[in-house]
């Protein structure tokens, strides 16, 4: 070009072009729909429907939860209200919010199910997160008899005598656990039964040393009565799915067969069966009078149900470490508690986590089965006392709308907590 | 070894449950607390209020059995109980009695081995319809879908309406009123049966009663009382004659407002009977002299009962009927006092 004479040149531009913008439909918003609300025919008729849905669902719900009125005395009372608006009567929420989280604690001792509730999150935190300083786990072991004493009652001294047994037994464990793991375990319990055997004649059970007003179990209930149920028997089955899924495949026949049974006959068997046989055929074998406490049955069986569903997706878990692994163990020669402490479990575990949360969000929705056999959790308190009221009887979205976000709050956390876990272990590089 | 245990606490517990069945009105004093088993909640009969305390047409004649028995009248604990659940509760022992709108039929009293001491509700099984169905008998019904409660007699009489009216139906099994109420505003069921009294109630918490017709066939007798083991005769008295002690005293105009003042002595022996000044009525039941005294000091009798959970100034509304005194061509007639 530079050859060429400059007058033969009409224009020459010297300086460059401001960019156009581009063009209306390739920018902004526009494109951004273009390209994934209208990019055929198929999907722009997917998103007309769509859309209308929403506008739908929102017409109906949208005037339903703001037009709600939130002070009345009964469903009468709110309709009088609304004068043929559209309104939820949530007024029933405003009045009987304690007996769906409560049931039919005593009022005035709300505080304690409260502060245990909010201890759970500190004694959990070390156990969830790694993170934390581990001497935070001596307040993990005390928690439980903690609770106990907050939410039931009654004297001090029952949970630390319990306590004192578990201390008495673990320190007799480790003692002579050194000789043989058998020997250390049914010492331990051993030791830990006699305590309890003879603090049992040394405490006075109407002892009112720094007693908290007793709860009897058949006042406990609301939502209270399902977070109870499900933390406890999760807590408990895990440690027990874990042995169960070991004995499975343990190579002693006796205990391999003991595990098999278990798991089979309680997988065959529905939960509500099994809450059944707790609350109505073992009445008939107790004496009349003696008071084996039915939230201490129920627990019992969901534990049970829930243990038999952990082993097996802990055996999945196992099952799916190659056999090197257990080579492995066994050629740096662990014996078989540490290696399976060591090495196998860890991965096994990791491997297992999607199952076994799972797991824990069904068990915990499963514990609103107990409204059947007349106990007063979530929806026992809603399906019973609060629709016979004469004052409340036809309110339903409300009230089942209200235990459908409590108990989606909770499965959703626990959901969150277990994909966090995840990707905190994950070590292999995909 | 562990089986072992198992089986000799079970033997221990045989035995010991054996022991322990003396006297019930015996278990009851000493425990110093009535056991007494009521519904999970039905709409004017039994029901926690807010406050967590139990109110209901059912709940009364637990109240006055244990003022009677106790001399107080909140010395009860309910033990709320499913369809399901009632009469093993009962057998078991776990309650004294069971005061939960149970119609008394005869192979619960004679098969199932309870004691059904009288009637505190006459009621009868009717069917609820939308007014748009168009039907003006239950007879009209042929093909129609049905929501029926599980575990109840309504569903057996169900059956045997339609059968010997040879039309046909289609049941929809629900577990409780609630839910069949929902089952039926939504259309998921033509009509629902139950109980008449039950019906009513229900009527009245709809957004448009006048959109629902309860249909004039009452197919059943559904007599509801309060029911107790058999085997323990005295304890069965106490509940049947505090029944017997709330019908008679509304025949003989004794109210909770005139019942202290009658208790000083009238002219009429059997009122005097009743409240105990004269004839030692309550000795022979093992009771305290007062003993329908105080029973009648707290609830009223029956007809301030009836008023007061499901009578005609309440949502409820209903009417007597059936459960009017004999005197006022109702069913009420207790056995004489004396």
């Amino acid at each position: 070009m530079s050859d060429k004479p400059a007058h033969n040149v009409a224009f020459v531009r010297e300086t460059t072009l401001p960019p156009s913008p581009p063009p209306v439909a390739e920018t902004g918003a526009i494109k951004w729909m273009r390209e994934n609300l209208f990019s055929s025919a198929f999907n722009s008729i997917m998103t007309i429907l769509g859309v209308l849905a929403v506008y739908q669902i929102l017409s109906l719900a949208l005037p339903w939860l703001l037009n709600g009125v939130w002070n009345a005395s009964s469903i009468r009372d709110c309709r009088e209200i609304l004068d043929g608006a559209t309104g939820g009567c949530f007024a029933v929420l405003t009045e009987r919010w304690h007996q769906l989280v409560f049931g039919r604690y005593p009022q005035d001792s709300y505080w304690r199910p409260t502060l245990a509730f909010l201890l759970m999150f500190a004694a959990f935190a070390p156990v969830l997160f790694s993170n934390l300083p581990k001497k935070m786990l001596i307040f993990t072991g005390l928690y439980p008899f903690i609770a106990y004493y907050l939410v039931w009652g009654g004297s001090v001294l029952v949970p630390i005598l319990s306590l004192v047994g578990f201390a008495v037994g673990y320190v007799v464990y480790t003692r002579l656990v050194d000789r043989s793991f058998a020997t250390g375990f049914f010492g331990g319990v051993a030791a830990a039964i006699a305590v309890w055997y003879i603090g049992g004649f040394i405490i006075n059970e109407d002892s009112t040393f720094l007693a908290l007003e007793q709860v009897e179990s058949r006042d406990i209930g609301g939502f209270m009565l399902n977070l109870i149920l499900g933390v406890v028997c999760l807590s408990v089955s895990l440690p027990l799915g874990i042995v169960l899924a070991l004995g499975r495949q343990s190579r002693m026949p006796i205990i391999k067969w003991i595990c098999v049974v278990f798991i089979e006959f309680i997988r065959g068997v529905p939960l509500i069966t099994l809450l059944f046989v707790a609350n109505v055929v073992l009445a008939y074998f107790l004496p009349p009078g003696t008071n084996f406490d039915l939230i201490l049955r129920v627990m019992i069986m969901i534990t049970m149900f829930a243990a038999a569903y952990i082993a097996e997706v802990i055996r999945g878990g196992l099952a799916a470490l190659p056999r090197g692994q257990y080579e492995a163990g066994d050629s740096l020669g662990l014996d078989y508690s540490q290696s399976m402490r060591l090495i196998i479990l860890p991965q096994a575990l990791k491997i297992s986590i999607p199952g076994i949360v799972n797991v824990a969000v069904g068990l915990f929705k499963d514990t609103t089965l107990v409204s059947v056999i007349s106990m007063f959790d979530l929806v026992g308190m809603v399906r019973g006392p609060i629709l016979a009221s004469t004052d409340w009887n036809g309110v339903y979205w409300e009230l089942f709308g209200f235990a459908a976000l409590l108990f989606f709050v909770f499965c959703y956390g626990i959901s969150q907590y277990s994909q966090w876990l995840e990707r905190q272990l994950q070590t292999d590089h995909r | 070894m562990k089986k072992s245990m198992l089986l000799g606490a079970l033997t221990v517990a045989g035995l010991a449950a054996g022991a322990a069945s003396a006297s019930t009105l015996e278990d009851v004093k000493a425990r110093g607390e009535l056991n007494c088993g009521v519904n999970t909640g039905l709409v004017g009969f039994a029901a926690p209020d807010a406050n967590n305390n139990w109110q209901g047409f059912d709940i009364d004649i637990c109240r006055a059995v244990a003022a009677a028995v106790l001399g107080d009248p909140d010395a009860v604990k309910y033990v709320p109980l499913t369809g399901k659940t009632r009469f093993t509760a009962l057998a078991a022992g776990e309650i004294d009695m069971l005061s939960r709108n149970t119609t008394w039929t005869f192979s619960r009293d004679v098969d199932l081995k309870f004691e059904f001491v009288g009637v505190n509700y006459y009621d009868g099984q009717g069917f609820i319809a939308p007014r748009e169905l168009g039907v003006t008998s239950a007879k009209d019904l042929d093909g129609a879908t049905v929501c029926i409660q599980t575990g109840t007699t309504t569903e057996l009489n169900l059956a045997d309406f339609f059968r010997s009216n040879s039309i046909s139906y289609e049941p929809v099994p629900i577990e409780t009123n609630a839910e069949a109420l929902q089952q039926l505003l939504a259309g998921a069921c033509d009509v629902y049966t139950t109980d008449a009294s039950g019906l009513a109630a229900s009527r009245a918490t709809f957004e448009n009663p006048g959109d629902w017709v309860i249909l004039p066939e009452i197919i059943s007798k559904e007599p509801l009382g309060p029911l107790v083991r058999h085997g323990d005769n005295d304890w069965g008295d106490i509940v049947r004659w505090t029944l017997n002690a709330l019908v008679a005293a509304e025949e003989l105009g004794v109210t909770s407002a005139n019942v202290a003042e009658l208790s000083n002595g009238t002219d009429n022996p059997e009122v005097n009977r009743l409240l105990g000044t004269e004839g030692g009525l309550g000795e022979m039941l093992g009771l305290d002299a007062d003993w329908a005294a105080n029973a009648l000091a707290v609830t009223g009798n029956y007809g301030e009962i009836f008023e007061r959970h499901i009578g005609e100034n309440t949502p409820i509304g209903l009417a007597r009927g059936l459960n009017a005194q004999w005197t006022e061509g109702g069913l009420l007639y207790a056995p004489p006092f004396r």
